[in-house]
This record gives C-alpha cells, sequence and structure tokens, in this order.
C-alpha cells in the first residue's frame, strides 16, 4: 500500500508523532495566550483572542488532516474513495455557519424579549397613569 | 492442500459478498465499510459538536475553560501549582497521540507479518487508551464530587467583571470578605435528608468574618446586587462555590468591606455541564469500545488466526482506522471544550 519502505515508512510515523506533539502544544501555548496566563496579563485585548483562536483553529484543522491522510492512509487510498469519505463533510460547512448564526439570533432575540418585557411593564405602568389621569380629568 | 482451502474459501466469499472483477476503490468489504462507518459517526460528532457552538452562541457569556479545567491530580507539583490551567488535559491529548502512534507501528508490523510486533504495538496502544480513560475518570470524579458540576448544574460562572473572571482570591483582594456558608443535612435513616433551611446553615470553621450579619441569603430568582439581610434558598443556583475539603454541597457570597453589599456570582449557563458530560462522554464511550475491540483483536493475532486467514492482519488495520478516528474526534472535542 505504502510505497515508502519499512525503514522509511517506521522513521515517518515517529516524525508524525513529534509533529502532533508540537503542534499540540503550540496550541494549548496560543489558548493560554489569547486568555491572558502568558505572558500574564489581566485584560486580553481582543484582536489577540481572535488571532490565537484562528492560529489554534487553523492548527487543529491541520492536525485533523494529518490523522486522515498520514496514519489512517487517505493518502494512498483510491482518489474515488476517499472523495466518497471527504466530500460528504463539505455539509459540515454549511452547518456550522447555519447554527452558529442561529445561536447568535437566538442571544439577540433574548436581548430583544427582556426589552420588550421591560416595554410591557413600562406601557402598563404608563396606562395606569393615564386611566388614572382620566379619572382625575 | 491446506493453502488451496483458504483460497477456495476467499473465492467464495469473494463471489458472495463482494463481487465483480475488482473491489472497489481497491479497498476490501470491510475496509470501505469501516471509512463509512466512521464517516457517519463524524457526523454525530459533529452534531454534537454544532450544538454546543449554537448553544455557546447564543450565550451572552461562558465558562472560562483555563477556570474550569485547571486542577490536576499531579501531587507531586509545588503547592503554587495546585491551578494549571490546561494542564491535565494537555497530558490526556499526549496520551490518545501516543497511542495513536503505537496503533500505525502495529499495522505496519502486520504489513510485514510480523506476530509479535503487532501484538506488542497493540498491547502499548491499549495501555495508552486505558490511560486515557483513567485520566478522564479521575476528571469527572473531580469535577461531580469536588467542582459540583452536574448535568443540570454549572458552578462554573462566566467572564464577570470586563471579561475577567472572578475567582475567590481576587475578590479578596479587591478588598471583599469571603463568607462562606454550608448546608447541613440530618440523614434521619430512611436515606431522608432533612434541611433545616436557616438554621443548619452556618460559616465554615477558621473563616474571617468581621461583617455584623452572618446569614446571607438570596431568592433564586433574584439578579444584580445582593443586599445584606435578604435570604438565600438553599441549593440557590448562582452563587460561585470554593469548597475544598468540604463534604457538603456549599455556597461562597462575597460582601463588600463596608458590609453594604453583597457581590455574588451567577452560576454559568446550564447547557455547559450537559454538552461537557454528554460529549466527552460519548467521545469516552468510543475510547473504551475501542479499547475493547483492540483487546479482542490482540488475542486474536496472539492466537495466530490471522495468520490462518492468510488476510494480512487486515483487522488490525480495520480497528487502527477506528483507533485513529478516536484520536481525531479529541482533536476537536480538545479544540471546543478546552482550547477556545
Amino acid at each position: 500500500m505504502s510505497t515508502l519502505s519499512y525503514e522509511a515508512s517506521k522513521k515517518a510515523v515517529f516524525r508524525g508523532f513529534w509533529l502532533l506533539f508540537v503542534l499540540t502544544l503550540i496550541e494549548v501555548v496560543f489558548s493560554l495566550m489569547g486568555k491572558g496566563h502568558i505572558p500574564g496579563i489581566s485584560r486580553v485585548p481582543v484582536w489577540l483572542l481572535w488571532t490565537t483562536s484562528i492560529i489554534i483553529i487553523g492548527l487543529s484543522l491541520y492536525k485533523a488532516y494529518f490523522i486522515v491522510f498520514e496514519f489512517m492512509h487517505m493518502k494512498y487510498e483510491v482518489k474515488g474513495l476517499a472523495m466518497t469519505v471527504l466530500l460528504p463533510t463539505l455539509l459540515l460547512v454549511w452547518a456550522i455557519i447555519a447554527f452558529f448564526q442561529e445561536g447568535n439570533a437566538w442571544k439577540e432575540r433574548r436581548a430583544d424579549v427582556e426589552a420588550k418585557d421591560r416595554i410591557e411593564v413600562n406601557d402598563r405602568v404608563i396606562g395606569m397613569r393615564d386611566s388614572e389621569t382620566l379619572e382625575l380629568q | 492442500m491446506a493453502t488451496e482451502t483458504v483460497t477456495h474459501d476467499e473465492d467464495i466469499e469473494q463471489k458472495a459478498d463482494w463481487s465483480g472483477a475488482s473491489a472497489p476503490f481497491k479497498a476490501s468489504y470491510g475496509k470501505l465499510m469501516m471509512w463509512y462507518f466512521l464517516l457517519s459517526d463524524a457526523f454525530t460528532f459533529a452534531g454534537f459538536l454544532i450544538a454546543y457552538g449554537a448553544l455557546r452562541f447564543s450565550m451572552p457569556s461562558w465558562p472560562v475553560p483555563d477556570f474550569v479545567f485547571q486542577t490536576h491530580p499531579f501531587s507531586f507539583f509545588p503547592d503554587s501549582w495546585k491551578e494549571l490551567p490546561l494542564i491535565f488535559v494537555t497530558v490526556m491529548s499526549f496520551l490518545l497521540i501516543v497511542s495513536s502512534v503505537t496503533m500505525v507501528r502495529a499495522v505496519q508490523e502486520g504489513h510485514r507479518e510480523n506476530k509479535n510486533g503487532v501484538s506488542i504495538w497493540m498491547l502499548l496502544t491499549i495501555i495508552g487508551g486505558l490511560g486515557f480513560l483513567g485520566c478522564q475518570a479521575w476528571e469527572w470524579n473531580n469535577l461531580i464530587r469536588t467542582e459540583g458540576m452536574t448535568i443540570s448544574k454549572n458552578p462554573f460562572s462566566n467572564h464577570s467583571e470586563g471579561g475577567t473572571y472572578l475567582s475567590g482570591d481576587q475578590l479578596l483582594a479587591a478588598g471583599f470578605t469571603a463568607i462562606k456558608v454550608q448546608e447541613e443535612a440530618h440523614d434521619h435513616g430512611d436515606g431522608d435528608h432533612e434541611h433545616h433551611g436557616m438554621d443548619t446553615y452556618y460559616l465554615a470553621p477558621g473563616e474571617r468574618l468581621d461583617v455584623p450579619e452572618n446569614r446571607f441569603w438570596v431568592k433564586e430568582d433574584h439578579y444584580g446586587h445582593v443586599m445584606a439581610g435578604e435570604t438565600f434558598e438553599p441549593n440557590s443556583p448562582y452563587l460561585i462555590t470554593k469548597h475544598k475539603g468540604v463534604p457538603h454541597y456549599q455556597f461562597g457570597a462575597y460582601q463588600t468591606a463596608d458590609g453594604s453589599s453583597i457581590t455574588k456570582e451567577q452560576f454559568g449557563p446550564k447547557a455547559f455541564g450537559a454538552l461537557f458530560y454528554c460529549i466527552t462522554g460519548f467521545h469516552g464511550f468510543h475510547v473504551f469500545s475501542g479499547v475493547v475491540f483492540l483487546l479482542i483483536i490482540m488475542i486474536n493475532v496472539m492466537s495466530g488466526l490471522y495468520v490462518k486467514r492468510k488476510n494480512g492482519y487486515e483487522m488490525v488495520e480495520k480497528i487502527g482506522l477506528y483507533w485513529h478516528f478516536v484520536d481525531l474526534v479529541w482533536v476537536f472535542v480538545f479544540l471546543v471544550f478546552y482550547l477556545l
């Protein structure tokens, strides 16, 4: 299956180990950086949180690619097999966009609902005042 | 003679299950179906993780993972390292990576028809998997029993003050007095716990207390600042807990130094606990079933079954695919729960 010799593929496996090991460490360091543990700042600027988050997501996707293509030997499979397995996962791209947008909409809706509740309370109070005013007249 | 029989059996099997001139995608039936099973499993996990994402996006704030996951069981660390964010879960990740690597080695030895090599590397893989499960058991036990996080209760608060998580130490440093109250339950022998309401709440021994009122109760539906003298409901779900070494569930409240008001921390979003236990539990179940299958296949390898079958340790390749998938899923669980 593999075109590499036994010795070469053995070496490739341990290279893969160090790659995943180092990538995971870098991820953790970036994560702690984004939360202000490294170098120990109390207020993290938003751009730093975003930058580290994007780097972490990128590294995770690379790790996933590496595991599938090297460890699971997808690289050495027939293209058709790879496509039937990998292409359906593209559906998830839309699922992620749609559901995260929906989640965000719930958050905004929550603020709307709370605002509406306040308005109704105020209206009732104002309404009572109006009727009281009318009675007085 | 024996060789002929095996070849003949394979022919029949080929015709029955996987007929045609050549195998589709040049892969055996079993391996191809393992790929498609993993694809469907990937969608299941994606569904869970996307639900997590949608709920997280829907909340104004979310527990900070490096405060939720900062405990570890390493007693040889100095006291100042008692709380190390993400360290324990990084160790768990390394265990899975290592066991993934040993699994690749087992498959490689399988290609060389090296029975002993396959067995040894599979054994190391199993040890890695068991190590991961052990770590997860400790993590869950710690979260449930020490931190008090359950499916329906999440004591981990949000980013509180301007994006900074309020820990007890920080509040003390900012001039707050920590007041800890503890629920005392009376066991009547029939498994019924009776709570004695206000009277059974008391301050933990040794706690500093220099405010006049020593009981602070808050109603569950109360939001915002809590004034001194208000009443707490037992199990009210919004006070942060710091209760190391205390057997009962305990609530912490923080009162300003002048005694005029209490700053409290709300419990975090309820969904956090349910999502955490559901998703890491489902992943842990995959690890567990993976370990069971690895064990069965390792025993088959050692018994020489696959040598008899003459199919080049294909079973090892298939369980290898599954095992790498477990590692692959962990990459994303690690990403969304711990890193982001």
